[in-house]
């Protein structure tokens, strides 16, 4: 009866979603100020039933439930109540109903702060994000509903995925979605503001702390992924190119592009087209992967059911609302065009080659995602691209991006020229080559060429991202939130170079049989397996190796790699033993018993592996400073909302030029970007 | 004046992009049924070995000897599995048509021995041969990640399909009858005939 009533309400929370889709259109269209609060009213009710029928599907496996399909197929009486209430998510139809929980989250947040935006202007985002929420639930509802019951209900169920019986499994799913959800919100922005025809740039202002925000948390759902991988896949691998990884990547990396574009349509008025397109884009890529994962053209070892008649509905979905919003662009962004000059070197041009590059790297991604499938549909023979394509052309976009990174944030607004910075920027590129060669060559002792290339430019993207910050906390000025948050991320991004470039160029791994007693040297590390016995767990029986890990004789530690085999799916799955540091990890993984008391064996050495998490938490964490410390500023002034379009600034920018558009908050995030450069001159 | 039109149409080029990407969508989605949803490492090898204890008792044990010199059906099934009991008319369907042309094989998986013959009395059995997987060990060597799964088996003891979930007759027409008939035409006009008189 329960699940019944989630069904009941995940109806109400469509029809609800339907009519603040409408209000949300009309209301504006009309003129009607009622129905445009009405668009409010309905979110908030679409979010409560949403809640509602999630609690319900909680409650059914809390409580094991397995007259509903959805419970008996991933969850068991065996399973600790913890992976049961995470078992929600751990197939299509629940992860469907997790999306449209998160997006009516996102939703009811802009409602919270609706009232800082023009009603028309609010009631249009919240009206495009109801047609979206209205066909997310459509598509539940119709082609995936998780309230089926089963009849006769079977004894027990067949219990949730070994795989995804973990505790980043519990936190990954519901961070990621939050960022490739959260893109919608900037999506919804990106429309109201081609549907009003806004000749101003105040939209981007308006949409930069959603898209910071969602930026943020797909960086965190990506690395917490990496790392869910990583350990429990066992392989030591951090980023396998798979498709459902590239799913969640390009929208980040053109969400990445994103953010960087609409800084300069906030602050100059310029790209605004280019930034719209990049707004539709991130969050067409969402759901393109959605697409891809969720209908089976692309198979991937993310085994969602696959399910043809589901495709067809997303890629209805698609064509609607992908297609929709670029036939609003051709037909609205040539007349919401500006124009304005700025020279080269200047930091416009910065960002624009930041631009290029990042929507290269994901064009990139994206031809190797789809590669296989247009291969295989034209009748070309079976292609395979994998690591081997991905990792070299992947290059040749980004390091160009990372080497010109440095010279971009010490860049000035409109006027060319870096005379001004040359000496910080000659300064720490100078002292990132002395410390990358160190680290290159006394540390690890590997004349490879990435080794050097790579850290230098992982720490001079550290070093002069700390120089203005520190100059500025010297001489006891304040430092901005949004400065802070940037010079954090690209700290982030510094530190994830870092450990990219060290884990692939000095990585150590031997696969190797051994008896117990033997020992295998890794590196500096001698591994010796002392023998395997067995151990059962709550939901398994395992196969658990000891090795201990001795380093010029001193003990390090001892690793237990285990192989289990789960009761009820009858799977085996490896567990890697990782012993991890801030500077390596050593990783274990028990094979198979290959007779004689002999088992196989994988020997890893890692070194630097947790900086490409850190510096993916890093990043995430300043983007998080830049929206909070926004928020603290105070709301977007009620005048500057309620004029609407061209309304002129309270004055000049700092660096002298007149700005199309902005106000007091705006001058202020300004100002520290442009101050040091002028106080180097 | 020249130049707005020019201007309109790079605005238009995203959508011409985009439009590119739904014809490779569309055409990778029609394509979808010959690439078989989860594709098994086993296609095109030889079936995994195996013996099991029959369920039955009395009988031999089977083995994987049994699966050479006709075509065989490996249904892994369970007395547990809802969707097993939607599938058993399909099951009993193909049992009455073949006639042993194609006898189905089933690996009873992580069961009571009791509750499977307890089903199989009321339901009807429909199985030339079951052996009884206890552990659920040969499951593993096919690589069964649920059930039900089953596998085509040709007479040199060639896995030629795999099909996870539910056979429906017309799964079994479609993706079973039409490999076996492959080579058969007279084969595959009795099969039509049948199913169209069988319902």
């Amino acid at each position: 009866m329960v699940v019944e009533l989630g069904h009941y309400a995940l109806i109400l929370a469509m029809l609800l979603a339907a009519a603040q889709a409408f209000f949300g259109l009309a209301g504006p269209a009309y003129a009607r100020p009622r129905w445009m609060a009405a668009a409010s009213s309905a979110a908030c009710g679409q979010f409560v039933f949403v809640a509602l029928a999630v609690a319900t599907m909680i409650h059914a496996f809390v409580t094991d439930d397995f007259s509903v399909r959805y419970v008996a197929e991933n969850s068991n009486s065996a399973l600790p109540l913890f992976y049961r209430i995470t078992a929600l998510w751990g197939a299509h139809e629940g992860s469907m109903l997790l999306w449209i929980l998160v997006l009516a989250l996102w939703t009811v947040a802009v409602v919270a702060r609706v009232r800082y935006l023009p009603q028309p202007f609010g009631a249009r985002v919240l009206g495009v994000l109801g047609l979206l929420s209205c066909g997310f639930l459509l598509f539940t509802l119709t082609t995936s509903s998780p309230f089926a019951r089963l009849f006769p209900v079977p004894p027990d169920g067949n219990s949730l995925n070994p795989l995804l019986q973990d505790p980043a499994f519990a936190v990954h799913p519901p961070v990621l979605y939050t960022g490739y959800v959260g893109f919608s919100v900037s999506f919804a922005f990106a429309c109201a503001a081609m549907i009003e025809g806004r000749r101003d740039s105040l939209w981007a202002r308006w949409m930069r702390p959603w898209t910071v925000m969602a930026w943020a948390c797909l960086a965190c759902g990506i690395a917490l992924g990496s790392w869910w991988a990583y350990y429990e896949l066992g392989w030591g691998g951090f980023w396998s190119w798979d498709p459902v990884e590239n799913a969640s990547f390009m929208p980040w990396l053109v969400g990445t592009g994103l953010i960087h574009s609409l800084i300069v349509t906030e602050k100059r008025g310029l790209f605004k087209s280019w930034t719209l397109l990049l707004a539709l884009a991130a969050f067409s890529l969402s759901l393109l992967g959605t697409f891809l994962v969720r209908s089976g053209v692309l198979t991937s070892v993310h085994s969602f059911a696959a399910d043809p008649s589901r495709g067809v509905f997303i890629l209805a979905f698609l064509l609607l609302v992908i297609g929709g919003a670029l036939t609003l662009y051709t037909f609205r962004a040539p007349t919401m065009q500006s124009s304005a000059g700025f020279e080269l070197l200047s930091r416009e041009s910065f960002l624009l080659f930041n631009n290029i590059l990042l929507v290269i790297a994901a064009a990139v991604v994206l031809a190797g995602t789809l590669a296989p499938q247009v291969a295989q549909t034209f009748n070309l023979g079976t292609l395979s691209v994998g690591p081997p394509y991905f990792n070299p052309s992947f290059f040749v976009p980004t390091l160009p991006l990372l080497a010109l990174l440095a010279l971009g944030i010490h860049s000035r607004w409109r006027r060319g020229g870096l005379s001004a910075a040359r000496r910080v920027l000659t300064l720490t590129f100078i002292a990132a080559v002395a410390l990358a060669l160190v680290a290159a060559f006394a540390i690890y002792g590997h004349p490879l060429v990435l080794t050097p290339v790579g850290a230098t430019l992982g720490l001079w993207i550290i070093l002069s991202s700390l120089v203005d910050p520190i100059d500025r906390l010297r001489r006891r000025l304040s430092l901005s939130p949004s400065v802070l948050g940037m010079t954090v991320a690209h700290i982030g991004l510094g530190v994830f170079v870092l450990g990219i470039t060290f884990v692939q160029s000095n990585s150590i791994e031997r696969d190797v049989a051994l008896k117990p007693g033997q020992a295998a040297q890794v590196g500096d590390y001698l591994f010796r397996y002392e023998g395997v016995r067995r151990i059962s767990g709550p939901n398994f029986d395992a196969s658990r190796a000891t090795i201990v890990v001795t380093r010029q004789g001193a003990p390090v530690t001892t690793l237990y790699p285990e192989k289990r085999q789960y009761w009820v799916q009858d799977a085996v799955q490896t567990k890697a033993a990782i012993a991890g540091a801030v500077h390596r990890d050593l990783l274990a993984t028990l094979g198979d018993d290959v007779g004689g008391g002999a088992w196989s064996l994988r020997l890893q050495y890692r070194p630097m592996v947790r900086l490409i998490w850190l510096g993916g938490l890093i990043m995430a964490l300043g983007g998080i400073i830049a929206v909070i410390g926004r928020r603290q500023r105070g709301p977007i002034p009620a005048w500057a909302a309620q004029t609407g379009a061209g309304s002129t600034g309270a004055g000049a920018g700092p660096a002298g030029g007149p700005v199309p558009a902005g106000g007091v908050a705006r001058t202020a995030t300004a100002a520290p970007l442009a101050a040091p450069r002028r106080d180097l001159a | 004046m020249n130049e707005v039109p020019m201007k309109r149409y790079r605005f238009a080029l995203p959508l011409a992009g985009f439009g590119l990407l739904l014809v490779v969508l569309v055409a990778g989605l029609m394509h979808l049924p010959e690439k078989g949803y989860i594709p098994s490492p086993l296609i095109g090898k030889a079936a995994p070995q195996f013996s099991l204890p029959s369920l039955y008792s009395g009988q031999g044990p089977v083995d994987s000897g049994e699966l050479k010199g006709h075509w065989s059906l490996v249904n892994v099934w369970g007395s547990w599995c809802a969707t097993c009991r939607d599938e058993h008319p399909t099951l009993l369907m193909i049992h009455q048509l073949e006639q042993g042309r194609v006898p189905i094989i089933g690996i009873d998986w992580h069961d009571d021995d009791a509750d499977a013959m307890n089903w199989l009395g009321q339901l009807g059995d429909p199985y030339a041969r079951i052996g009884a997987d206890r552990e659920g060990q040969v499951a593993i060597a096919w690589g069964v990640y649920g059930a039900p799964e089953s596998f085509l088996v040709n007479p040199q003891g060639i896995v030629v399909y795999k099909q996870v979930g539910e056979i429906t007759p017309q799964v079994w027409r479609d993706q079973f009858l039409a490999r076996i008939d492959a080579n058969d035409p007279q084969a595959a006009a009795r099969d039509a005939a049948a199913l169209a008189g069988g319902g």
